[in-house]
């Protein structure tokens, strides 16, 4: 058996490994009858068809070609990720000014051509544009800085 | 005429000053959003949905109708002027477009899409004013069991008309339709699928999802690829038209607003599948001599009028019968939801002036398009010019501050990231996310449908046979099922969207 479509493969794989997943916790909810149907009932059938799709995707690519996986460049991905991730922890602790700076420093260091000064010009422009729009604009209650 | 009161009551509603405000900003930020290269409307309208919480229901769905159509024409733009589609409708466009432009004949390529625009438009509103009423009359005439299939039929069309591998889009579906079951299950309350975590006890934002699979993962994948953005932008020239153009391109116009029109309507329609539908029509129907690929007028001429009609006339499935065609219609459900407006039939007989109202504003945005496009052109091209790198920065800012404030908890930030990654993986998988969206706003909808008709059949499923309507709908959906299946049309398919 070789694996002609890698992607299929993998899509296969993922989509079988959600509807079983579904499928498991489902179990804890009642199932009832198909005349009143609990909780479990259409969750279950749905994740029994997700895997059931995976599988024909997960058999077929060992049957059609496809094209090969494409590359995954991690770095920006990681990089972006830990900037939401950090605008998330800061924008209730330290407030909005904190998180966006942040978020923007940190989310631009993922593009190749990546430059200090023009990046801290962004930041503060946003910061300040997001002060005026989102708090003072639309009044939204954000804590703006520590101790606001 | 019902109609003529029914449409000056809209006028009535959409020309107060607080309406006509809104729908000019929407008009405004989507086409400003929409030129930006990389953001496509599904993309753009989930982004500007936080600024529009705070409206009332009427003035936020007159804004994002008007934001949905200027990032349509926000696409255009950038597709004629730099090559680069801002959306997938609107690579047709870019075909003859972008050859138009570097004849020297952007302006006239850019003034016909927006007067082609602008008739379709027109058109389409009165299309809208003149189905919608027979067809919410029919709807509510439907019990749970033609609701189901009318679903079921609804989200098969969509993956059928998607593109992309046909299994995948389908699991797509059914993903989209188990990611919408999490939460408080309405009829015994029972918390599902939320591991005790209290943000997602009632249910998953649908916000957060469409920012992580559309906002977020477009941003990651555009990062990837090395930038290589310094086009050189056509000189744009005269705008309006030549009258040889006129002539050329009136036929066109109104072949494409009559494709447009009627595929829009179609579930899984919408304006993509009508501009390329309207672009293979202009090439087998235009009079020679033809020139196309190598920039016909025509080219743009057709598609774009028809993606504008296509745009328009897929609001007539989401206000009769609250189904939407597509994911930028399932943004617009997720929106009324939130309203507290909940769409379908009753929609028109009991909030007239919020379905009049939207209505009236599609033509005066699309009147706001033509006036404030053709001179502001200009600057659109400049906007053209910002490096990705100040761009994105800006996105990931709107995204986070835009899930926080839903409820502000930082819990939807996180889970943003997560359906960012999602959506990253499902498209390196060659999985299509726009098919997850619809089935994400359907699935509650489903489940619910579901167990009322078989709770009335007494348990007995052959209900969804045994009442025509509901079976001719399941048929058509099998139909529809099956012919993806025939290798012939398999191919066809295939041909029709690798035409660009």
């Amino acid at each position: 058996m070789k694996i002609k479509a890698p992607k299929d493969f993998w899509a296969g794989l993922m989509f079988i490994a959600i509807g079983v997943g579904f499928v498991v916790v489902a179990q804890n909810y009642n199932m009832g009858t198909a005349l009143r149907m609990g909780p479990g009932y259409f969750p279950t059938v749905l994740g029994g068809l997700l895997a059931f799709l995976g599988l024909i995707i997960f058999g077929q690519s060992f049957a059609v070609k496809g094209e090969p996986l494409p590359t995954f460049k991690l770095r920006p991905v990681i990089i972006v990720l830990i900037g939401i991730c950090l605008f998330g922890a800061l924008i209730r602790t330290l407030g909005l000014i904190p998180a966006v700076l942040t978020l923007v420093l940190v989310s631009a260091v993922g593009h190749q051509a990546f430059r200090w000064q023009s990046t801290i010009v962004l930041a503060i422009g946003l910061a300040a544009f997001a002060v005026l729009v989102f708090y003072y604009g639309l009044g939204l209650p954000y804590k703006l800085y520590p101790g606001h | 005429m019902e109609l003529f009161s029914n449409l000056a009551l809209g006028i009535g509603v959409a020309f107060t000053l607080d309406n006509l405000l809104y729908c000019f900003v929407g008009v405004l930020l989507g086409t400003l959003i929409g030129v930006l290269p990389g953001l496509g409307p599904t993309a753009t309208i989930a982004m500007l949905l936080p600024i529009t919480f705070t409206l009332p229901p009427v003035a936020a769905l007159i804004m994002l109708a008007g934001i949905y159509y200027g990032s349509q024409y926000g696409g255009s733009t950038t597709a004629i002027l730099v090559n680069l589609p801002g959306e997938a409708a609107s690579v047709v466009t870019a075909i003859d477009g972008y050859k138009l432009a570097r004849q020297g004949r952007a302006g006239p390529a850019l003034g016909i899409a927006a007067i082609g625009s602008f008739f379709a438009g027109c058109v389409a509103t009165v299309v809208i004013g003149v189905f919608a009423p027979p067809l919410a009359d029919l709807a509510l005439k439907f019990g749970p069991a033609e609701y189901f299939s009318l679903m079921v039929l609804g989200l098969m069309a969509a993956v059928v008309l998607a593109h992309g591998p046909f299994v995948k889009a389908l699991a797509m579906v059914v993903l989209g339709l188990l990611l919408g079951l999490v939460g408080t299950d309405v009829n015994s309350g029972v918390p599902r699928f939320n591991f005790d975590i209290p943000e997602i006890a009632e249910h998953i934002d649908f916000v957060v999802v469409a920012m992580g699979l559309f906002g977020i993962a477009e941003i990651v994948a555009n990062l990837e690829r090395s930038e290589k953005r310094d086009v050189a932008i056509a000189k744009v020239g005269r705008i309006l038209p030549t009258k040889e153009d006129f002539v050329l391109c009136w036929p066109s116009v109104l072949r494409g607003t009559a494709l447009g029109s009627v595929l829009g309507i179609l579930p899984g329609g919408g304006s993509l599948l009508a501009s390329f539908a309207a672009y293979t029509l202009e090439k087998k129907m235009a009079t020679p001599p033809h020139k196309f690929g190598e920039g016909d007028i025509r080219g743009v001429a057709g598609p774009e009028s028809a993606n504008n009609a296509g745009a328009q006339t897929s609001f007539i499935p989401l206000l009769t019968l609250g189904i939407p065609s597509n994911s930028v219609m399932a943004l617009m459900i997720g929106a009324m939801i939130l309203k507290g407006i909940v769409p379908g039939p009753m929609v028109m007989t009991e909030r007239p002036d919020l379905f009049w109202g939207m209505i009236a504003s599609m033509w005066v945005g699309n009147l706001m398009l033509v006036v404030l496009n053709l001179p502001l052109i200009g600057i659109w091209i400049r906007l053209l010019t910002v490096p990705y790198r100040l761009l994105y920065p800006a996105i990931l800012m709107f995204c986070c501050i835009g899930v926080y404030s839903i409820n502000n908890t930082e819990f939807n930030v996180y889970l943003m990231a997560l359906f960012g990654v999602l959506g990253y993986v499902c498209v390196k998988l060659e999985c299509e996310p726009a098919p997850l969206i619809l089935g994400f706003i359907l699935g509650p909808m489903m489940e619910e449908y579901l167990r009322r008709a078989m709770l009335l059949s007494r348990g007995d499923p052959m209900v969804f046979i045994e009442k025509p309507i509901s079976a001719a709908m399941l048929g058509i959906a099998v139909l529809l099922m099956l012919s993806i299946a025939l290798p012939a049309i398999r191919s066809k398919r295939k041909e029709a969207f690798q035409e660009a």
